[in-house]
This record gives structure tokens, sequence and C-alpha cells, in this order.
């Protein structure tokens, strides 16, 4: 995985509350077997009429905000269905980073699985940051954690450390685990034994 | 004293291998049940690093999502896309050594109707799949969540996951259902009442007399849907009802085993004066009927209501959102939402494609007609629920009434397979989402219960069920 550094992008601002994972990836899409391409299809409901062309009004297809990289979303932002192929494509559009006031949990655990970084932030400094979401780049240091908004105004967050360092230093979450494989196997002969039902 | 502890606290303590100092614990999983639509890429990345399964005994695999529904499904798979990842879920069960139930085999279905089925499922378990309504098997008093592909990959690789704890929640429901009222109208009113984003952070205990009243199959119904209220993980603390239903199912413990497992199954229970973050609490006789009428499956109302006028509310994100959805679906604001007429109805899914809700929507259609406005499709959750509903002559009676009854699969709930509402079709579904194009791009769900299903389709419109039987 991409170590997550400092970097610089453009805000899309989707201010809509509860933004599921259907809408920002139909079903569909759901078919492929790979992880990459997807970008082309994410929002694709919004972003496409009935005949496949753009919409015009739709964020992403305004020029300003065709390369952005990191999106400011409304309260539960990727409720519902589990499917990674939602981050997938935010990824593959671009998108690094989703700065909302709540996120559901399935989905705020998978971005991070994938680079990306979810900010949690109060309502009203979401707010705050798109109102200043004009096609100027926004700076997000995750090193210490804030974000530059164009106008020079730096808004703090927070993460879990555990999430912040795997992120920075871009780590294998399945290698760190195995380097736990004694602890596993530890944990399964300690289980069989008190439950050996589980192990037939 | 030790702290009392909730029935979650319990089974996440039981589970932990490793606590990490960031606070994140490693978490040993007990069963990882698997389909096509997302673990492809799963296994991509176990070649691509040359891991193999931890231990391949804790993982089963059942094509679902993509089936389809036809009597001529085994032969004719139109779309190739949906063919291949059929084809790779097989591939890869047979290469990496997973137990692959395939599509002509009695056993298969919907992943989380043939966990309980097989006894797979049980209580005290910690249980994933990449599927958010893996929240189904909380029913039994196990831990069970949704994962990304990512986490599939890591569960296969190393039968843990790497997770932060989540909060305690209690919805307590008290005092009996009333009749015509089921479960899927208790989740319906509780998502109602908690909103999308309520159990978000949280694992929900449902406690109460309207739970332990519940058939096993109602309590998977319930627990089903917690994640439509935001909760990952639905539990509801197995008694006499839960070891019954395990009981002699193919996986279940024999014997010595079994006693030795109800003795320790029977301890899975949240201990006096322990504490909840959070609570609500519910009188179960205040509900009716339910129905949804917008986009979230926190857009629901008794059926005896009329649809919300945006101008009504204050909060201008919500005033957007409904009106949003009303124009998406169709509807004027003050309409009564008894009579709004339905092109189709959908019977089925893993919250509604049990024997018990095939039943309960047989009952209602025995002796009527479906209307001829609407088409009715009738999808047993499993080849199993499929054999026991044409034993009991439950097709007959769908049949006669001018409904399809079809092959197992996850079909119209989500559209993957050729099962999907046009632009504009209106359907009164037993699944568990109302998003906008779930079952079809432009397509417009109503979420209700297999009964107000099945009178949806008998009277061509919205309706009562109470009204129907009784007419």
């Amino acid at each position: 995985m991409e170590k997550f550094s400092v970097f610089k992008g453009v805000a899309a601002p989707m201010p809509m509350v509860n933004i599921d994972t259907d809408m920002m990836m139909p079903k569909q899409f759901l078919k492929t077997i790979k992880r990459t391409g997807l970008g082309i299809s994410v929002f694709y409901d919004m972003r496409y009429d009935e005949n496949e062309a753009e919409r015009p009004e739709f964020i992403l297809n305004k020029t300003e905000f065709r390369h952005s990289k990191i999106l400011l979303a409304g309260k539960n932002f990727g409720c519902g269905s589990s499917r990674e192929h939602a981050p997938w494509g935010l990824l593959d559009f671009g998108f690094r980073c989703v700065i909302a006031p709540s996120f559901a949990d399935i989905f705020y655990s998978n971005c991070f699985k994938n680079g990306i970084l979810c900010i949690t932030l109060p309502e009203a400094q979401v707010e705050a940051l798109t109102a200043q979401a004009d096609g100027s780049d926004f700076s997000i240091d995750l090193e210490n954690m804030k974000i530059t908004a164009p106008d020079g105004t730096v808004t703090q967050f927070e993460l879990d450390e555990t999430r912040r360092h795997n992120l920075l230093n871009g780590l294998d979450d399945i290698a760190l685990t195995l380097e736990h494989i004694d602890k596993i196997k530890a944990f399964e002969s300690k289980q069989q034994t008190g439950q050996p039902w589980l192990y037939t | 004293m030790a702290q009392p502890r909730t029935l979650y606290d319990k089974l996440w303590d039981s589970h932990v291998v490793h606590k990490d100092e960031g606070g994140a614990s490693l978490i040993y999983i007990d069963l990882h049940l698997t389909h096509e639509v997302t673990t492809p890429q799963a296994y991509e990345g176990l070649r691509l690093s040359q891991r193999k399964l931890h231990r391949t005994d804790k993982t089963i695999a059942v094509p679902d999502h993509n089936v389809p529904s036809t009597p001529d499904r085994l032969e004719k798979i139109d779309d190739p896309e949906s063919r291949l990842q059929l084809d790779t879920l097989k591939q890869n069960s047979d290469d990496f050594g997973v137990e692959y139930i395939p599509m002509d085999d009695i056993r298969q279905g919907i992943v989380h109707i043939i966990g309980p089925e097989q006894g797979l499922t049980q209580p005290g378990k910690t249980i994933v799949c990449g599927d958010s309504h893996t929240a189904t098997h909380g029913a039994f008093g196990a831990l069970a969540f949704g994962i990304g592909t990512s986490d599939v990959e890591h569960t296969l690789a190393t039968q843990t996951l790497s997770m932060q704890k989540s909060k305690n929640m209690l919805v307590r429901v008290d005092g009996k259902l009333s009749v015509g009222t089921t479960s899927k109208d208790l989740i319906m009113a509780i998502i109602g009442r908690i909103g999308t984003a309520g159990g978000t952070g949280h694992v929900i205990e449902y406690q109460g007399e309207a739970f332990s009243d519940l058939s096993m199959e109602g309590r998977m119904t319930v627990c089903n849907m917690t994640i439509e209220g935001g909760a990952r993980a639905g539990l509801i603390a197995p008694d006499e009802k839960t070891f019954e239903y395990v009981k002699g199912k193919p996986r279940a413990p024999k014997s010595e085993a079994w006693e030795a497992a109800v003795k320790y199954w029977q301890t899975l229970k949240t201990e006096d004066g322990a504490i909840f973050d959070k609570e609500v609490v519910i009188n179960a006789e205040d509900i009716i009927p339910h129905v949804t009428w917008g986009t979230s499956p926190e857009d629901v109302l008794p059926i005896t209501s009329v649809v919300p006028n945006p101008d009504d509310f204050d909060d201008p994100n919500k005033k957007s959102r409904i009106s949003r959805s009303l124009k998406y679906m169709g509807l004027e604001a003050g309409e009564a939402l008894e009579g709004v007429a339905v092109d189709k109805v959908f019977i089925g899914s893993c919250t509604n494609g049990r024997i018990e809700d095939l039943r309960a929507a047989a009952e209602v259609i025995k002796g009527r007609k479906v209307a001829d406005s609407v088409e009715m499709l009738v999808v047993p959750g499993s080849g199993l629920v499929k054999y026991q509903a044409e034993e009991e002559g439950l097709d007959l009676i769908f049949l006669a009434a001018g409904a399809q009854w079809r092959e197992p699969s996850c079909s119209m709930c989500l559209g993957m397979n050729p099962d999907i509402l046009q632009p504009g079709e209106r359907c009164a579904s037993t699944s568990n989402r109302n998003f906008e194009g779930r079952q079809g791009r432009g397509g417009r769900t109503h979420l209700v219960s297999p009964e107000m299903a099945a009178a949806a389709a008998v009277t061509g419109h919205l309706t009562d069920v109470r009204k129907v039987v009784n007419s």
C-alpha cells in the first residue's frame, strides 16, 4: 500500500446525507474480479444519464472538480452494503481522503485498508471547509493531523493511532498480523481444549 | 468485584488473540462464509503475495448473488461477467482447499440462510462474511458482522481480524407484538426510531419479550436488518429456542460435545448491572405493519400513514433529502401509503427468504389471486427451504394464485442476477434496502413483511394485511 504523506488536491463538495455504497458503486459493477478500473463507474447513476452521457450538473463532471482528490460529504457517508468496490472506485477516480461528520463502520474500515484517509469532523467544520471548496487546493497532513484550507485556515483532526501509523507507513495488515502467528496458534490450541466442538 | 459484562463484551473477550498499543485488537474468527462477489480480489491478493489459507476448516463457499432464479439456471447464465464470477469462486475454493457448495446441490442458497440451516451458525462463535447482512447470525448469540474484501483476504490468511471494539447499545422492546405485526415490522419500526446511523459504532443487543417471543426465523430477520440501523452486529442471547433450532443440524455438535456446548452457550447472556453506552426502549403494542416510503430504510412509517411533507421539517438536510426521495419514488407529500399501486412483488432474500416467511405469505395468498397488474416472484432462500416449502404444498398455493415460484438466489434484493426492476417500476419487497437503484436503475422499492407483500400482490397496491385477511 502507498504511504500516505502530506498531499494537496482539490476537494469536491457533496453535502448529501446518507450517501450509500449502492450509490457509490451500483450492483452491475460488482461483477468484476479485479480491484482496478472502477473509477469510471463511481457515483454512476448520479454522474451519467440513461444514455451514459455525463450529467453536466454533477459535481465531478464540472471542469474544476474532475481531478478531485478529497471528498467533502454529509453525515453517515458509506452506509449500506459492505462492498469494497465503493472505496476501490473512489481510489481509482483519484480520491485519497474523505471528510464527513460521520461514516458507516464497514465503509470506514474498508477505506483505510485501501489507503484512503477518512476524517471525521463536527458538522460545522465540514460545512466551513465545504464553503471553501471552489476548485482550489486543500492540503492534508496526516503526520500532524491537520487540514489546510485554500485561505490558509488550519483544521485539526483526530485519528486512532493504529490506523494513523499503518497509513503513514503504508503497512500491509496481513504481514503485521502474521507477526503474531504464534499467538494465533496458541489461541487455537486453548480454544480447542475449552470448546472442542469448534474443531470437528 | 469485576464490572458486569454484556453479551457483546463476553463474545469479544473470548476471542481476543492480541491487543496492540494503538488500541486495536486481533480477534479470532470461528466461521468465515464466502460467496462469489466479494472474494475474487481477496484470492488474487493471496496469490500475489504467495500466501495460503491459515486453515481451511473454518471457511465455506456458496454461490448466491449472481445465481439466476430461473429453472434453467444450471445450463444458462447469460451474463458472461456473472458466469466468470461464479466460476472464479469454484476455482478459488478448489485451489485453496475451501469447502464449496455447488449450484446443483440442494444445500445451495443465500449464504446467510445456509449457515444456520447447516448448523454452522452457533451461539458464541465469531462469524464474518464479505456481506453486510452477516448481522443475521447474531440471532443465535454469535458475534457476526460484514467485512470488506481486504478483510476477507485477511481472514483467509490469518483466521483473525484486526479491529477496534464497538460500544454497547441496548434495544429493549417490551410487551407483545399485535396480530398481523411481524419481526420485519418490529425491526423497521426500530430503524425508523433510531435512524440509519443510530447504531453506528455500536453492537446492538435486543432484549425484551417481543424478541424472546420470536421464532429463530423472526430473530434472524431482526438481526439481519441491524446493519440498516448502522450497527455492524445485532445480538439476541441464546435460549432454549436457539438450542432447539441448532440441535440435529448437520454441522451442530453431537452427543457429549452437544452437552458441553449447551452448557457453555447458557452462559452467553448479559449480566445484571452491565452498562450499555446507549439504550432505546420501545413498546411492542405500539407497532403495527410498516412500509417504507423513501430511499433509506429509516424512511419508514405505519401503513396507515401518509407520505411526509418536506416542508414540515426544519433541518435543511432532512428537507432536501425527503424532496429528493419523493421525486425518485414518484410520490406526493400527503398521499396515503395505503393504495399506492405496485407493479411487482418480491418475496425472498436473506431478510425474508426462510420457510416461515414463505408460510406466512402463502397463508395470505391462499385462495386469492395475484392482481392482473402485478408480477409476483417468490424466491426461496435455499434449496432446502424450497424443498420444505414444496413438501408443504406452498409452491402450489403461490402458483395457483398466479405467482412465479423460483430457484434459490439473492435475486431481486439487489438485482445482480437478471431479476431487476425497470425504471419507474414500483415493488413491494421483503428485502432489506430501498436505496435508489438498488433493485434496478430507477426502480422504486417499498420494504414490507412477507404478509404485507402478499397483501400488496392480491390487492395490487400497498395495503394493511390485517384488512386483507379479515375480508
